[in-house]
């Protein structure tokens, strides 16, 4: 059948507000009770690669950090399937979070070709009123970068940079890390997918 | 991989009327100056990293999950307040029950305080009000709760600002690009309309669907109040030779 007019309207969203933690990582603010650990913290699931550690830090258009996010993560396992590879961080003072994780595979793109490997985040916060989404990619995957189909629909290739996290070793484990900024210079291209 | 392409319009979410949520940059609520993008967004068609998502079990839930005028009792006494049940069915943009999808609550006690390190009101804390639940969607897309009714307080934007009661929601769906953080608000309060976070959505209508309404025929006699908020989330695209997929 042909699309009708769909009868409903989404909910309008609303800020998660300054008390977001209440609600999402709980234990945080000592109520976590019978629910502990909290929904989607610690070592993400996502099949059988090597370990890797996602950091990112956010910060908003005059440079200071957002204290006071959730961020949540969502990507393919290591073989590009989507699973159950979620998780949920609050950031820290220095508006930093960190995810314990795989590297995901491949994922096919709109085109019927791999997308570049990259996990899919969605950033809240009080002063944002609809949840940000955005995509971390790996610099460590030139050619797969080259060819993906979503940076390539960014159309100035230094916002390109945005989202490609940089890798380093911390103790023999691959580190990836990425700024984000919500507004101004080098800020982060966020989709409405 | 099907015979079918992996994406077209099959299965894609309708796009987001943008103008029916609130724009990221409010002047009328302060915090948001700094946390807008300034550039458009980049609007692309969803991949299965978008169409797909998070599923949650049951085995997640606890028995108090979803009354919270008894998951944070201290002392065996039960929270302070006007004590309701709140229900509503989630729903996608076709009108279809959200089965099986996570939904959780958190809000402020009867003073209006919430139980939180930056939380600064003076109204006192409630020792045994928690203020978070959750609760998964049943067959029909139904979610309910039992709780004590939030009290407004005031807040650090305008110099005298006060938020309406509400309570805090964050629905998963079954793909990412559902994923969505909103407010309910309680029928008949005129706070809501000097609110700068509600009327941050432009549209009156839209306001209006984040109010729960008053549900004498759900009481529970000499107990509790009831308020219904149905949630509406993102619906799929139907094509032209439907294959009724799952979710569509």
């Amino acid at each position: 059948m042909l699309n009708r007019l769909p009868p409903l309207k989404e909910s309008p969203s609303q800020t998660a507000g300054p008390y977001v933690h209440i609600g999402m990582t709980p234990s945080l603010e000592g109520i976590g009770g019978p629910n502990q650990p909290d929904l989607g913290s610690g070592p993400i699931v996502a099949g059988d690669g090597p370990r890797i550690t996602i950091a990112a830090t956010i910060h908003d258009g005059s440079g200071a950090p957002l204290g006071d996010a959730v961020v949540e993560l969502w990507q393919a396992d290591s073989d590009g399937v989507h699973r159950q590879g979620w998780g949920r961080a609050a950031c820290d003072g220095a508006g930093a979070f960190a995810f314990d994780t795989v590297k995901p595979g491949r994922v096919i793109g709109p085109d019927g070709r791999p997308m570049a490997p990259h996990v899919s985040l969605w950033i809240v916060a009080r002063g944002i009123n609809m949840g940000l989404q955005t995509r971390l990619y790996f610099d460590d995957e030139p050619a797969a970068n080259a060819d993906d189909p979503v940076l390539g629909r960014i159309m100035d290739p230094r916002r390109r940079q945005t989202l490609i996290a940089i890798r380093s070793e911390v103790d023999g484990r691959p580190r990836y890390d990425l700024a984000i900024r919500l507004q101004g210079e080098g800020e982060t291209v966020f989709f409405d997918f | 991989m099907s015979t079918i392409p992996p994406y077209g319009d099959e299965g894609q979410l309708y796009q987001r009327d943008r103008a029916w949520h609130p724009p990221a940059d409010t002047p009328g609520y302060k915090s948001t100056a700094l946390r807008a993008p300034r550039q458009a967004l980049l609007a692309l068609g969803q991949t299965k990293s978008e169409l797909t998502g998070p599923t949650f079990g049951h085995g997640i839930i606890q028995p108090l999950d979803n009354d919270l005028i008894r998951n944070f009792s201290q002392d065996g006494s039960e929270a302070i307040g006007q004590r309701m049940i709140v229900y509503g069915q989630v729903l996608d943009e076709n009108a279809r029950p959200v089965r099986g999808t996570l939904v959780e609550f958190w809000q402020a006690n009867a003073g209006g305080r919430y139980r939180h390190k930056r939380e600064g009101y003076v109204a006192a804390l409630d020792p045994n009000f928690g203020g978070c639940g959750r609760a998964i969607t049943d067959d029909n897309g139904y979610y309910h709760f039992r709780t004590i009714k939030p009290g407004a307080y005031p807040w650090p934007n305008g110099g005298n600002d006060w938020r309406p009661a509400h309570i805090h929601f964050s629905v998963f769906g079954h793909a990412f690009a559902q994923r969505l953080i909103t407010q309910m608000y309680f029928e008949g309060d005129p706070m809501i309309w000097q609110d700068p976070i509600a009327l941050a959505i432009p549209d009156r209508a839209a306001v209006e669907q984040l109010i729960a309404r008053l549900d004498r025929y759900n009481t529970t006699p000499m107990d509790a109040l009831a308020y219904r908020f149905d949630i509406v989330l993102r619906g799929r695209r139907s094509t032209l030779f439907e294959n009724r997929m799952e979710g569509n």
